[in-house]
């Protein structure tokens, strides 16, 4: 499984009886996603839409159902638990939606997950699609994706979706789409997901979506000037935020000077990657990055 | 989310982080009273407003400074009259300024040393660090910037807290040490325990000071708190003072709508962060100018959509509004109801621009066309943010 998801994967959802977790989990199965298993503490014994079994723990759900995947919709106050309680039954991909975790019980959920063999995407942040696989593990609307070669990875949910929407309309379609979340801690960096479709083979080229505050983008352009010989296109958001206020992700802060857009941009230009000057331009940055590598 | 200082002194008090008595006054009279209970015969007079600079701030009555020392109980009246409610201009509260309902009386205390102590999130680390520096009384950035050997930084493991060795690592770095050295460690120990128990994002201490009868305290404080973990401390919430804040966004935040007051003409609704500040840029790109960040949100309803839509007409400086949704939990039909409810409760007289995509999106277009709302549609982003800017001219 190089990009992270595909046929063999078997999905729990944790939260799967709240409203927005049962919404999702039916539009991931609608999709082509195998649904396993749902995880509620207390609704054990019931079954989702007639079928897919709910479990109180996730321990239960993963011996009886043999899930490799979970996706996360439980309350904030409760989502740090869950994503160690996924860790502790030995679930290796734990995609967590819920916006809102308190910074201190993310870095909590760090140690705990150190030494573990877990990737973890997000938390505040859409999830991962496979087009081609017909496999989506989030909350993105199925319909704007094409099976295609393209790799987009993205802070943002929303404005992944812009992406998304860019490079089909193009005529190409994506190899995998990865939200790796708004908030100041989390699993997944645009640096992992910048090696993952640089190595995998069913991805031609790739969009890094970033924002204003943090270094994450500028390490993953250090990476990518470094190993990457793929076609890069960038986009970073926030050139117009004022300095020093949260931009609704709480890690969207440009925070003693540092973080702004154009340092990130900079750094990105700098490794060779083609950065687009609007949203609205994402798409065409890609074509460019690809036709100076002969790659369209 | 930011508290005043006389609020941080009781947080100060609740931890054990030794810092001057004082205590928060209404009206001269109290001032007054409040420094009759003092031993010490000087004392500081701070007016209480979140905004920096105070000290050389000028009050729009003519009174100069808002951080007064004085010797006598009658000055201290006199100088908290002067005070309260009159409106103080610093550097940083704009040419506007805030309205001074508070002044904080507190012992002057004399020092012999100041040092910088800071707790705060390291982002790449992801724990949190204290940084701290001889050079106390300063702007840290810029020692950081001329300095950086003077500059110590002690990282906290989340899971196990501030150790007693970190502890006294930062004071013997702080050269708080002989007879210091418990003193020191003690209130160190304890801004850690604050930090942490408060889900604080941010303490500062400029100055942490040592007073000429060998007293280590916390002079002065900043603090900023994780939005996020609010929920679990209402004595916090209880803290905030509204008057403080952009009106818009007291107003935004009832409804649960992230937004964030501009300087600009053109209103912006937008779905994600990300999207939110994007619809942003490519504003600014064509020529516009933003008047606002506004997420709806993931989840919003049709209520948040309306409330969104009275918040963005009521603001005088709005000239056009651009609604960009691109729909992923957040329905496309959702948002279009909300649109014409708006309209039809608010009497829209500015231009209204709306780009929708994604979910449900033929339904959203669909209830748009039929409900009579005057809109100008747009088919992507950058067509939206140009339309957008034309009718804001």
């Amino acid at each position: 499984m190089s990009l992270l998801i595909d046929q063999n994967t078997r999905l729990l959802v944790q939260g799967i009886t709240g409203s927005a977790g049962a919404f999702h989990a039916k539009n991931c199965m609608d999709y082509g996603t195998n649904l396993v298993a749902g995880v509620t503490p207390g609704k054990g014994g019931q079954l989702f839409e007639g079928k897919v079994p709910i479990f109180d723990t996730v321990r239960e759900a993963k011996a009886a159902t043999d899930c490799n995947a979970t996706m996360i919709f439980v309350p904030p106050p409760f989502a740090a638990d869950a994503i160690m309680a996924a860790a502790d039954a030995g679930i290796k991909l734990i995609v967590c939606i819920t916006e809102g975790i308190p910074v201190q019980d993310m870095q909590k959920v760090k140690v705990f997950l150190k030494d573990k063999d877990v990737t973890l995407i997000g938390p505040n942040c859409p999830g991962i699609i496979n087009p081609t696989a017909k496999c989506k593990i989030g909350i993105m609307p199925a319909y704007i994706h094409k099976p295609g070669r393209i790799g987009i990875v993205s802070r943002s949910g929303t404005l992944t979706y812009e992406a998304v929407w860019q490079v089909s309309s193009l005529g190409l379609g994506q190899s995998a789409c990865i939200g790796i979340g708004g908030d100041p801690v989390h699993g997944m960096t645009h640096l992992d997901a910048a090696k993952l479709f640089a190595e995998d083979p069913n991805t031609d080229a790739f969009i890094l979506i970033g924002e204003i505050g943090g270094d994450e983008e500028e390490a993953a352009a250090a990476w990518i000037k470094e190993n990457c010989k793929k076609p890069v296109a960038a986009f970073i958001a926030g050139a117009t935020a004022p300095k020093g206020r949260r931009m609704g992700h709480a890690g969207a802060i440009v925070a003693g000077g540092k973080g702004t857009a154009a340092a990130k941009q900079e750094a990105l230009r700098d490794a060779g990657i083609v950065v687009a000057a609007t949203p609205g331009e994402m798409g065409k940055a890609l074509v460019k990055a690809m036709q100076a590598k002969g790659a369209l | 989310m930011n508290i005043h200082e006389y609020q941080s002194k009781q947080l100060f008090e609740r931890f054990g982080v030794a810092t001057p008595k004082g205590a928060v006054a209404n009206s001269a009279e109290e001032a007054a009273k409040i420094a009759e209970a003092f031993t010490h015969n000087q004392y500081v007079v701070k007016a209480q407003v979140h905004a920096g600079g105070r000290g050389k701030g000028t009050f729009k009555n003519g009174f100069k400074g808002g951080v007064h020392v004085v010797d006598t109980v009658a000055e201290v009246a006199d100088v908290a009259g002067k005070m309260l409610n009159q409106v103080l201009v610093t550097k940083q509260t704009g040419e506007a300024g805030k309205l001074v309902s508070k002044v904080l009386i507190a012992e002057a205390v004399d020092l012999k040393k100041e040092c910088y102590f800071a707790i705060l999130q390291d982002r790449a680390a992801s724990c949190p660090v204290i940084v701290a520096s001889t050079q106390g009384g300063m702007d840290i950035e810029e020692v950081a910037a001329t300095n950086p050997d003077a500059i110590v930084k002690e990282y906290i493991d989340p899971a196990l807290g501030i150790l007693p060795f970190q502890a006294v690592n930062v004071a013997c770095a702080l050269e708080l040490n002989g007879p210091l050295l418990s003193q020191a460690t003690k209130i160190i120990t304890n801004l850690y325990k604050l930090f942490a128990a408060l889900d604080c994002s941010m303490v500062e201490i400029n100055p942490l000071v040592v007073t000429t009868d060998d007293k280590v305290m916390a002079l002065d404080a900043k603090f900023n708190f994780d939005d996020n973990a609010l929920y679990r401390h209402p004595e916090i919430v209880e803290m905030r003072d509204e008057s403080e804040e952009d009106p818009r966004e007291v107003e935004a935040d009832k409804y649960n709508l992230n937004y964030i007051g501009l300087d600009g003409n053109i209103g912006c609704m937008v779905n994600g962060a990300g999207l939110a500040m994007a619809t942003m840029d490519i504003i600014k790109h064509y020529g516009g100018s933003p008047a606002n960040f506004l997420d709806v949100g993931g989840s919003a309803t049709e209520e948040m959509v309306t409330n969104a839509f009275r918040i963005l007409t009521a603001d005088p400086q709005v000239k056009a509004i651009l609604v960009n949704i691109f729909g992923g939990i957040m329905r496309c039909d959702v948002i279009a109801q909300g649109i014409v409810a708006a309209a039809k409760t608010i009497d829209m007289k500015i231009p209204l621009v709306v780009r929708l995509e994604g979910t449900n999106v033929e339904i959203g277009k669909k209830i748009l066309a039929e409900s009579g709302v005057a809109i100008i549609t747009a088919e992507n982003l950058d067509d939206a943010a140009q339309k957008a800017v034309a009718a804001a001219q």
